[in-house]
């Protein structure tokens, strides 16, 4: 079956309201399992992928290229190929660091912490999310890697014996971000696979040479649907959805203590931790929006991923996009509470000093955009939708940059003042991580089911075509 | 669908694994297998797309062990990121070669080993391992990876990931009886029953 176009999809019924002492239905269009199956499985199964598909991946290997080249430019010459230098020796480097671990977050919040609350209208993009969530994470590990300056020694941060007698400060914050980040992509990444073991299964049933039944096969690891594995595999599900709940908050936590257990004014606070976890939600969700859109589209799954879907996550969106608010002003308010002149000073240089222009990029991005969706309109339009999440992904951006760099540009004392400009190699290696999560995005939602189809099945109710999906 | 018992066999008349019964939705899946648990059959499984509710209580199983690996694989994490933090950053072991021997890191004159500047880093190391008990532990008590099961061999099969339901009883069975099975699973209004033959050794 080929892709379907947008044009060629039956006009669905609206789900986005609300009638009391009813579910809104899940999944739209009477598909029952087999057509649920055929409409996600459709997608790897194609034989040849569509011209549009070939084209976003080879704009996004020529990135992925890009980004190598520049890696090894970088760790041939010296990470002065960067305009970082004291007195804002991170700048860049640990943004980027910071906003792709962000990004993973609302990965997580979707697959685990909806979970854990019975969401289940979950169910149709998390899958989507976790594999978001894993090349996020991918695209962030690299950053702190090549910034170390000797990248080749990057394994001396982990606790092994060696004949240099040496081992890592256990009670450094850039050490607890090494096992928190590790720790994270590490259970991501089982948590994804182990959800998508059954689909896997699917693949490998449908499966029609030779090539695909062996992989697929490899991958599912002879799942048969077991009433007793699935017993076990629910419960380990559920396991890790209690495990990564906890983890997914204390990764970004772990990220602000880099800076809130510095002395520097600016980063020196304690509300970090709570806005830095809401800001990562917040990020992330506009991500899985400016990915979901386009891809319900493209491969026909707007009566999986509904519009239903769409609403809630803006909802989500503006939810913490209110945190996020609340967050700036609190952060204003403790520096001019605080009566400290270098915390005050510290926070009129971030609105009024020379990045001015980047903090009121930021406010508007992160504050002023996501207000629109107060507006059931603003929610349900796609294109609003889009453009709203298109500024939060460059406001997440730009607040880490304000954090990171006005604070180490102007600290206490003036003569130890300095600026920052990018060089070009900066703004390339900000591209080639997107050419690099793009790669990987273009071919897991070629070759993987990018819907968990077995936990659609699950939410679904026992009666078949008609009335399917009247669960909630 | 028509109620139907394929019987054709190689001459070689292969070694039975089982009886394959295939129902219409998961409502029947339970009914039967709270059928074929009351007619005391111990060798049996149901085979689904997606976990059935209300099947667990019809095949009478038992809670799995899962939680209490995970517990026991968390605690390993636990103590085992407290005595890392704490040998290689507190500790000062005379007798251990060079290599391995921790030594007290003095630094801005806090105490060498304290509980809140360990926390993050033992957070981390338990979720880890309680999270590779979990997943190991669930590949472990399901017998997975397995590269093949008898069950592949049926083509009416390679639907139970899709959108029927199945259920197993296997040769092995104390009380089966290839015919009194048979009869029995067509009582129960499977759809179809089909032989499986035990696979190549």
């Amino acid at each position: 079956m080929a892709v379907r176009p947008a044009s060629m999809s039956p006009s669905l019924p609206d789900n986005t309201g609300e009638i009391p002492g009813q579910r809104a239905p899940l999944v739209l269009g009477g598909l029952d399992y087999a057509g649920l199956t055929d409409r996600v499985c459709s997608i790897p199964e194609q034989p040849t992928a569509p011209p549009a598909w070939w084209a976003t991946l080879a704009l996004a290997a020529a990135g992925l290229a890009g980004f190598l080249c520049l890696i090894g430019y970088l760790v041939s010459t010296g990470i002065g190929v960067w305009g970082n230098n004291q007195p804002v020796a991170w700048a860049f480097d640990i943004t980027n660091f910071v906003f792709w671990i962000g990004i993973g977050h609302a990965g997580t919040l979707i697959s685990a912490i909806l979970f854990l609350f019975r969401q289940n209208w979950r169910t149709s993009i998390n899958r989507f999310a976790e594999a978001m969530t894993i090349f996020a994470v991918m695209c962030a590990g690299i950053f702190p890697a090549i910034h170390v300056g000797r990248p080749w020694l990057a394994y001396w941060m982990a606790p092994y014996p060696n004949q240099m007698g040496m081992w890592p400060n256990f009670r450094s914050p850039l050490l607890w971000d090494v096992f928190a980040v590790s720790t994270y992509a590490l259970v991501s990444l089982m948590f994804w696979y182990v959800g998508m073991i059954p689909d896997l299964a699917t693949l490998r049933d449908r499966a029609r040479t030779r090539m695909r039944r062996i992989l697929y096969g490899l991958f599912a690891l002879g799942w048969t649907g077991s009433a007793a594995h699935w017993r076990r595999f629910e419960c380990a599900y559920l396991l890790l959805a209690g495990l990564a709940t906890p983890l997914v908050l204390s990764v970004h936590s772990v990220v602000s203590f880099d800076f809130a257990t510095s002395q520097l004014p600016g980063w020196h606070t304690t509300i970090f931790p709570p806005y830095f976890v809401a800001g990562a939600v917040f990020g992330g969700f506009a991500m899985v929006l400016t990915l979901v859109i386009p891809a319900r589209t493209f491969f026909g799954l707007q009566e999986v991923i509904t519009l239903r879907h769409i609403e809630n996550m803006n909802k989500v969106l503006l939810a913490t996009g209110c945190i996020v608010g609340y967050a700036y002003g609190v952060e204003l308010f403790i520096a001019w509470y605080s009566g400290s002149g270098f915390e005050r000073f510290a926070f009129a240089n971030r609105m009024g000093g020379p990045m001015a222009w980047a903090y009121w990029i930021m406010v508007g991005c992160n504050v002023v955009a996501p207000q629109l969706l107060w507006s059931k309109f603003c929610r349900t339009n796609l294109w609003v939708t889009l453009f709203v999440a298109m500024c939060v992904n460059v406001g997440m951006w730009f607040e880490r940059f304000v954090i990171i760099v006005s604070s180490l540009s102007r600290d206490f004392v003036p003569s130890s003042w300095g600026g920052f400009s990018p060089t070009w190699v900066d703004f390339g290696m900000l591209a080639g991580s997107f050419g690099l999560f793009f790669t990987l995005f273009m071919l897991f939602v070629r070759y993987l089911p990018i819907v968990a189809m077995a936990e659609i099945k699950h939410v679904m109710p026992a009666g078949h075509a008609g009335d399917a999906g009247r669960a909630g | 669908m028509s109620v139907e018992v394929s019987t054709s066999r190689p001459p070689a008349e292969p070694v039975l694994y089982g009886l394959l019964a295939e129902f219409d939705d998961p409502a029947a899946l339970a009914r039967a297998a709270a059928a074929v648990r009351q007619k005391g059959y111990t060798r049996w499984d149901a085979h689904s797309p997606f976990p059935v509710h209300g099947l667990d209580e019809a095949m009478g199983a038992r809670r799995t062990r899962l939680p209490l690996i995970a517990l026991i694989a968390g605690l390993c994490g636990l103590i085992g990121g407290l005595k890392l933090a704490w040998y290689t950053n507190a500790s000062d072991l005379a007798f251990m070669p060079s290599f391995l021997r921790g030594y007290p890191f003095m630094i801005s004159g806090k105490p060498v080993f304290s509980l809140p500047a360990n926390i993050p880093v033992v957070f981390e190391t338990t979720v880890l391992l309680a999270a590779l008990g979990t997943v190991l532990g669930m590949l472990g008590l399901n017998r997975l990876p397995r590269l093949h099961h008898p069950l592949f061999a049926s083509e009416r099969f390679a639907r139970a990931t899709t959108d029927r339901f199945f259920i197993v009883i296997e040769a092995r069975d104390p009380r089966f009886d290839r015919r009194a099975a048979a009869e029995f699973l067509r009582s129960l209004g499977a759809a179809a029953v089909e032989e499986v033959a035990e696979g190549p050794p």
